[in-house]
């Protein structure tokens, strides 16, 4: 059964010049209809302002579709009745690091989710401990948020989720502001996630070497699903991916243009282990 | 430095007074203060001051953490006791040129130059001791019987303890902003006042911005995490009382009592 | 003329029990009209680094030259400075404020204290050095897409006709095409004034295409300072550190390995397909060679 699914979802916002007259209609998001599998790891992908996050905020029901419909584990986003329990079901996390941590000590912040959903106080510890664990940030629970990296920041707040035991989360963008080595913290944190809690992954990038091991790709561009695969048959398409302002991983790229050469190599190709193989090396 | 600014400056250590329930230390404080006003004789002081010394060391926070607090008051330390020495009425024991220090003066002086010191390390103690975070939690526990005068109590902790996360995060951009107009000319520091303040929109406007970007972020952030107010909460820390709790109340009724009986009747 | 950083050291809160060093004995000469990526990781000091070269901080020990003069001694201006060594911080649309892109653009070149005409002919030229179109020019600076106001604020510091022109992580949150766009826009800013160019980044691959030499700094200190290719080359030794070099010189060196003679210090993947054209046919007709048949 499908944990997330929208049908025909058009979001559109109206943009006012400075004395409020209406100017224009946006559509962020244009009749895109894609279902998400429990358990699945699935990565969408688009250049800034491809309507990509426009899209994930619909599924915490953050925005409400314009046409159309969006399920989350069968509950219709756009009844006020299942509100909360669709942003239980699904949670999200946001780009910056600082404007979502609430909490003054790590643990008072992966705390805050149970708190609101009226968790026992004896429980909400458990849960705490369990998903600073997940995420490996078990021993920083009494620091001060400001004292952490980026990638840190980025896995208490993916542990503040966690905590509410949801069945899917949305990782909008997690790793924009991150550094390298922050970048790959917050992916394999992503990963284990999906590996061993068998959580959805929902994750939201314009990075090509995040959504290598992502189970389905899809891309966006000015608001619809452009093309859509596993990330092998996406890196396939090195210039339709260039034109829709993204690129490929440069080992991709490579035997994309040695293939062009006249070299008898396969399409999409991922690794450096790949290539130096299909070389016959 | 800006960033050198301290809020709410803790003092990580593990004593009996860290220990206690923030409500405590805030109505012990609130008494303490209290005593200050009810007493006004040799006796009554000489107790608050003993008062003071016990909790300071049972908190084991050093002395000069203290002495840190009085920095600041100490203008107005000067001036309350210049203006006391000189403008009291009463038998002249000096004078010279037009002024005349009096025996009431000298009086009213040290009192009040006693209470005001006692009057910042008594409240220092408290905030020495006590999280922010445990502060906060504290005064929405004390002040929950306002709700029913519909005082949004909650409401408030939450902006309060929101305010103190964010103010090291606002502090270290105002720094940014700052250093990035500075590379790009901008003076914050000559001309007159209303060129000054005129200097400060290149560092205003930008700092607002990402003030309110900021707080929209985190509504997100909060709603998303299933936030809704006040009802329905559970608490991860909730304050209970302890029986060091209640003893500190008995402990804080009797010094009460002493305060009224010697502070007033014996002189 | 040229930057001179002779033993620089700073330490942040020196004296208190916070105190760390950011910097610690820094020794470089920065020649006019270079193209240099100063790498290095989070909290590796490199923008600590870049805000001594404009006098912004202070360096507890040491000394720092421009031109030859001490920047921090005595009667030097240190606004003078400023607009010679122009830095464009990290997130610069952050700093934007008056009401529209122009005006924004003009208060560098003002408060140089030049006069309106030229402060106004630096700013246009400066908007149109990053190509940003005129019908822009009128807007709010808060209306503009993200590449559009990195770009307004870059123009801000470009306007003060900068000697030396250091942009602080220039690419962050831009999508790859914004990212290639910024650069390639830099780089042929350039070519055409001529100035030095400073970019501190985190990632390698982004400036290994532009730059003529890389700085890698780590723990304070610099690490590695060499063409991009001898940096490449101990890539092991930036791994270590947590950085990587570019995909290119992994795959170059994992062919090497298996026997394909290619040039293992080629950083761009044109270089590359050519280099493995050239190895692989060089390779075919030796077996043919050797072995005598047909491949």
């Amino acid at each position: 059964m499908a944990i997330i699914e929208t049908r025909d979802l058009v979001f559109e916002y109206i943009r006012r010049d400075e004395e409020g007259n209406v100017e224009g209609i946006t559509r962020a998001v244009d009749d895109v209809s894609l279902s998400v599998k429990q358990g699945e790891f699935i990565a969408i992908l688009g250049h800034n302002g491809s309507g990509k996050s426009t899209l994930a905020k619909h599924i915490n029901a953050i925005l409400y579709p314009t046409e159309g419909t969006v399920w989350v584990d069968g509950m219709d986003t756009s009844d006020d009745e299942s509100l909360w329990e669709i942003r239980q079901r699904a949670g999200m996390v946001f780009q910056n690091p600082d404007n979502q941590i609430i909490g003054q000590v790590v643990e008072e912040d992966v705390g805050f989710g149970p708190e609101n959903l009226g968790v026992p106080t004896k429980e909400i510890w458990e849960r705490v401990e369990e998903s600073l664990k997940a995420v490996g940030m078990y021993e920083f629970r009494k620091y001060s948020p400001n004292k952490l990296s980026g990638g840190q920041k980025q896995r208490v707040s993916i542990a503040g989720v966690i905590a509410m035991h949801p069945k899917c989360i949305v990782l909008d963008e997690p790793t924009a502001m991150l550094d390298p080595s922050g970048r790959r913290e917050v992916i394999r944190a992503a990963r284990a996630l999906n590996d061993v809690e068998e959580i959805t992954v929902i994750l939201i990038t314009h990075y090509m070497e995040e959504i290598i091991y992502a189970d389905r790709v899809f891309v966006m561009d000015k608001g619809k699903v452009a093309m859509e695969g596993t990330p092998r048959e996406i890196f396939s398409h090195v210039e339709k991916l260039q034109s829709l302002r993204l690129d490929v991983p440069q080992v991709t790229m490579l035997s994309h243009e040695l293939k062009k050469s006249g070299l008898p190599l396969p399409d999409g190709i991922l690794t450096t282990q790949e290539l130096v193989e299909a070389l016959g090396l | 430095m800006l960033r050198d600014i301290t809020l709410g400056q803790y003092y990580q250590t593990e004593s009996v007074v860290h220990r206690l329930d923030p409500r405590v230390k805030l109505v012990t404080t609130i008494a303490f203060i209290v005593s200050l006003f009810v007493v006004d004789n040799i006796a009554g002081y000489a107790l608050a001051g003993l008062f003071l010394f016990l909790v300071i060391r049972l908190s084991k926070v050093p002395v000069k953490f203290m002495m840190r607090g009085m920095k600041s008051i100490a203008f107005l330390l000067v001036v309350a006791v210049v203006f006391n020495l000189f403008l009291t009425q009463g038998e002249v024991v000096v004078s010279f040129w037009k002024l005349r220090i009096t025996k009431e003066g000298i009086y009213y002086a040290g009192f009040m130059a006693v209470r005001l010191v006692f009057l910042i390390m008594g409240s220092s103690v408290m905030t020495l001791t006590t999280t922010p975070n445990h502060l906060t939690d504290g005064l929405e526990k004390l002040l929950n019987p306002l709700k029913a005068l519909k005082v949004p109590v909650h409401e408030i902790s939450m902006m309060m303890s929101i305010a103190l996360r964010f103010i090291p995060i606002l502090l270290e951009e105002t720094d940014k902003i700052m250093k990035a107009q500075i590379a790009r000319g901008a003076d914050f520091e000559s001309g007159n006042l209303l060129r000054r303040v005129k200097s400060m929109v290149p560092l205003l406007v930008p700092l607002f911005i990402s003030a309110f970007r900021r707080a929209n972020d985190l509504a997100t952030a909060m709603e998303a995490r299933c936030y809704r107010g006040g009802e329905h909460r559970t608490k991860m820390k909730p304050l209970v009382y302890q029986r060091r709790d209640y003893a500190a109340y008995g402990i804080v009724c009797v010094y009460l009592a002493l305060c009224a009986v010697i502070g007033n009747i014996l002189f | 003329m040229s930057i001179i950083l002779d033993h620089v050291n700073h330490i942040y809160e020196p004296g208190t029990p916070m105190a760390h060093a950011a910097l610690t004995d820094i020794n470089l000469v920065i020649p006019d009209g270079q193209f240099i990526g100063l790498i290095g990781h989070t909290g590796s000091g490199k923008s600590t680094l870049v805000q001594h070269l404009n006098g912004l901080l202070k360096p507890t020990d040491g000394v720092i030259y421009y031109n030859g003069a001490d920047i921090n001694g005595d009667g030097f201006d240190k606004k003078e400075l400023r607009g010679k060594v122009g830095l464009v911080f990290q997130y610069p649309e952050h700093q934007l404020f008056e009401i529209d892109v122009f005006t924004d653009v003009c208060f560098g070149p003002k408060n140089l204290g030049l006069d309106r005409k030229e402060v106004e002919l630096r700013a246009y030229a400066a908007l149109k050095q990053v190509g940003l179109e005129d019908e822009y020019f009128y807007q709010s600076p808060f209306d503009l897409s993200g590449g559009q106001k990195r770009r307004a604020a870059i123009a801000g510091v470009l306007a003060m006709k900068p000697e030396v022109l250091i942009l602080d992580e220039p690419t962050a949150g831009l999508d790859p095409k914004g990212r290639d766009e910024i650069l390639d826009q830099i780089a042929g800013l350039r070519e055409e004034t001529g100035m030095t160019v400073i970019l501190v980044s985190h990632s390698m691959e982004d400036v290994a295409k532009y730059v003529d030499r890389i700085i890698v700094m780590n723990k304070s200190r610099v690490m590695m300072d060499d063409e991009p290719g001898a940096v490449f080359r101990r890539y092991r030794e930036l791994e270590e550190v947590g950085l990587a070099a570019p995909q290119i010189t992994y795959i170059m060196h994992a062919l090497r390995e298996k026997g394909l003679a290619v040039d293992t210090d080629i950083t761009s993947v044109e270089e590359a397909r050519d280099a493995i054209l050239h190895a692989l046919a060089a390779q075919g007709r030796q077996d043919r060679g050797v072995g005598g048949s047909p491949c």
